[in-house]
């Protein structure tokens, strides 16, 4: 089953090797990972998606935590919480189907954040469902280039499974 | 205030942390540190041939103490020579502190001459490593690197000092406190498990204590004996745990797993309940885990959380101090049944089946007046030395004799690369050891392959008097390799024959050492007596054994700990074959 992992670490170098390293030198998936400073720049936050099955991921939560570097460990899957993430899209739709395009990124609240005469660059953002309907749906249209952020998580307040 | 250098510092911040001995090596990065040592009157700094011999040396030296070892080295190939020796400690759990130098800050990342990146290198095999960039983060640093050293589970950490960190001037303030945020092991186990541990023993009726390396690095052997001995519970120690229980307690079964013995793995799977104390599951201990204690339940002590659930299931899972739960548990053992009597009474049944399995198949081989057996030289050391000496062991055959054949008593006295596996570890480690305590009786036994991997340190032995006694247990071979050939590689023996061993007498008597040989059994006990106690130096003695002989019982690898092959089964198959048997 697939985890999305939060991260409280401290910023300092090295951090990001010791937890990739981590996952690797133990053979542990990481579909997605981002990183940025915290409030309080001394800190950063971590979020990593994996997969594995409860033995696994119970394991990769100890591992994590078992490192100097590390904070704090939430496995927010286990709590109500939002995700997002963001992609930029380039593409390159034929004349008669710009309108088409612009009219998708309009439903799915993106932005056009670049333009060319042959292209459009499209910022999304929203959680894995969304995005992936409107990569599925830019598909035909012809994408050039896509870059996605990776996955933030932070836990929805008061609300506990 | 008076301000000092970073190399002043780093020693200053060494004897407030009370260390006495550096095993180290010189190189150009860390020529301000050396200088500063050059005339230091509390540190003296033990020169090894290899820094590989002075990583092992420091390990020795902190298992036999339960202090910190603390190795120096210069960069680039000294740092690297470190990493062998950091993996074993770090498998093992034992704390060291070694400091690495480094190429001058502004030069890191230019593939500077002796440069290496140690930190990225060490990162997987320390519990945690700094790359110090400010002489004013220094003391903090190493204050900190001792701290994680030592608590929670133990483990080797790692300072790299560039070389203008060590020549950079500041304040010279130690830190009282330090601050860890991430970095907060847990020292007592919850109350709500122990109640239900000490419910699950009251309940068992074949309960078996695996016992492994986190007791002696806790200090719970009394703990321990306590619990085992009221509640008359059956005790295995691991590699890691020989010397946490006596060996010659009615209660001891030896070690478990693949070289276990009969009766330590028949408990094991024929119980119902099984207390790990400080071990993690290794899979030299369990063999296939599906099948490992089919019928019992687990509880599970140990202080690393990444221990439990990794390998087996656990009933009761506690995160703690071996010796601290331990204290709590016998508390609540006590009350009820509250006599000794009654627990004898209620465990009757369980010891009796015990004591069966220990008569049906004890450790055992074919003594001869032929040819040397490898295990009636460590039988005879035991006999010899009553126990009385301080075991240190290389890796292969030799390490699974002088687990089997010696009877560790007390804690600390066999001193052994257990998850690592490390070849060339025994000597090195014997020097750590005998430094700590001189006055001790300190033998390794080895073989004749591993003793060459760190053979250079006989120099360091000679030449700080430290009388460390080798016993090499001489086949010709790669023994335990060249067993596991025979076994499951149809006797093709690819690479396992030395062919050129050095003559060991030489090679001791060219370093300055004694060296003594016996080739027949008459022999054994002559070198031995000569060797280990009228012999004040260090001694080399070259037992030339039965290359043959074969580490039993054996586990083959991935099967079930009770599927043990034993040495009448080969000879059994020998005869079969229309071969004469061989023993």
């Amino acid at each position: 089953m697939r985890h999305t992992i939060t991260l409280l670490v401290e910023n300092r170098f090295g951090v990001l090797s010791r937890i990739s390293g981590l996952f690797s030198g133990r053979g542990y998936n990481i579909e997605s990972l981002s990183v940025g400073e915290e409030i309080d720049p001394r800190y950063s936050q971590m979020t990593i998606v994996t997969s594995g099955d409860d033995l696994i991921i119970e394991q990769i939560t100890k591992q994590l935590n078992k490192l100097v570097d590390v904070i704090k460990v939430t496995d927010v899957t286990e709590f109500e919480h939002v995700e997002r993430e963001m992609v930029l899209i380039k593409v390159t739709p034929r004349p008669e189907k710009k309108a088409e395009v612009l009219n998708l990124a309009g439903i799915f609240r993106g932005r056009v954040v670049d333009s060319s005469e042959s292209s459009y660059t499209i910022e999304i953002t929203g959680d894995e469902k969304k995005v992936d309907a409107f990569i599925g749906l830019m598909k035909p249209m012809g994408i050039k280039d896509l870059v996605r952020t990776g996955k933030v998580a932070i836990l929805r307040e008061g609300l506990k499974k | 205030m008076k301000q000092l250098t970073g190399s002043e510092i780093l020693i200053e911040c060494l004897k407030k942390e009370g260390v006495k001995h550096i095993f180290g090596y010189p190189g150009g990065v860390v020529l301000n540190i050396f200088d500063f040592l050059y005339d230091d009157k509390d540190i003296k700094l033990i020169l090894t041939r290899h820094e590989q011999g002075a990583v092992h040396a420091a390990d020795g030296y902190a298992r036999a103490t339960g202090k910190p070892g603390v190795v120096l080295v210069t960069s680039g190939p000294g740092a690297t020579n470190t990493v062998t020796g950091i993996a074993t400690a770090s498998m093992d759990s034992v704390p060291l502190v070694v400091i690495t130098g480094q190429v001058p800050t502004m030069l890191i990342g230019n593939d500077a001459f002796q440069e290496a990146d140690i930190v990225g290198i060490t990162r997987p095999c320390t519990k945690h490593n700094y790359l110090v960039k400010d002489v004013n983060e220094l003391a903090v640093v190493i204050k900190e690197a001792f701290h994680i050293a030592v608590s929670g589970r133990p483990g080797p950490v790692l300072i790299d000092l560039p070389k203008d960190v060590t020549a950079g001037k500041t304040d010279f303030v130690w830190p009282e406190k330090i601050q860890l945020a991430g970095y907060k092991p847990r020292y007592e186990g919850n109350k709500w498990m122990i109640n239900q541990a000490a419910h699950m023993i009251e309940k068992s009726r074949k309960p078996v204590i695996v016992a492994g390396g986190g007791v002696i690095i806790s200090g719970a052997h009394k703990e321990l004996r306590e619990l085992a001995e009221h509640a008359q519970i059956p005790v295995t120690t691991t590699l890691m745990g020989i010397g946490c229980f006596p060996g010659t307690n009615r209660l001891c079964l030896g070690m478990p797993g693949m070289h276990g013995t009969y009766y330590a793995n028949k408990a094991i799977q024929e119980s119902d309940l099984l207390i790990a104390l400080g071990m993690r599951f290794d899979d030299r201990v369990t063999g296939k885990t599906d099948s490992f204690a089919p019928n019992a339940s687990i509880i599970h002590i140990d202080i690393d959380p990444t221990s439990i659930r990794k390998n087996v299931r656990v009933d009761i899972p506690i995160v703690g101090d071996v010796r601290k739960v331990l204290t709590a548990l016998n508390k609540m053992i006590k009350t009820e049944p509250s006599s000794k009597a009654q627990w004898q009474e209620i465990r009757k049944a369980w010891l009796k089946q015990i004591d069966a399995w220990k008569r049906e198949r004890p450790l055992t081989y074919t003594r001869s007046d032929e040819v040397i057996k490898p295990q009636a030289v460590v039988e005879k050391i035991y006999e010899l030395t009553r126990g009385d000496a301080i075991i240190t062991t290389e890796v292969g055959q030799n390490q699974m004799w002088a687990a089997q054949f010696y009877k560790y008593d007390k804690p600390r006295t066999f001193i052994s690369s257990g998850g690592l596996g490390t070849m060339g570890f025994g000597f090195p480690a014997a020097i750590g050891v005998q430094l700590a305590f001189p006055d001790k009786l300190v033998i390794d036994i080895a073989g004749d392959g591993s003793i060459q991997m760190n053979i250079q340190e006989l120099a360091t032995a000679v030449l700080n008097r430290l009388p460390v006694k080798v016993a090499i247990l001489n086949n010709g071979y790669l023994g335990m390799v060249r067993q596991w050939q025979e076994l499951f590689y149809g006797e093709r023996y690819s690479h396992t024959a030395l062919d050129v061993v050095p003559d060991f007498v030489k090679v001791a008597e060219s370093y300055g050492a004694v060296g003594l040989r016996a080739s027949k059994p008459s022999e054994v006990e002559d070198v031995l007596r000569e060797g280990l106690f009228k012999v004040k130096k260090t001694v080399f003695m070259d037992f030339a054994v039965d290359w043959r002989e074969k580490v039993y019982p054996m586990v083959p690898a991935g099967a079930p700990i009770d599927h043990m092959l034993f040495e009448e089964q080969e000879a059994r198959q020998e005869k079969k074959k229309g071969l004469r048997a061989v023993k």
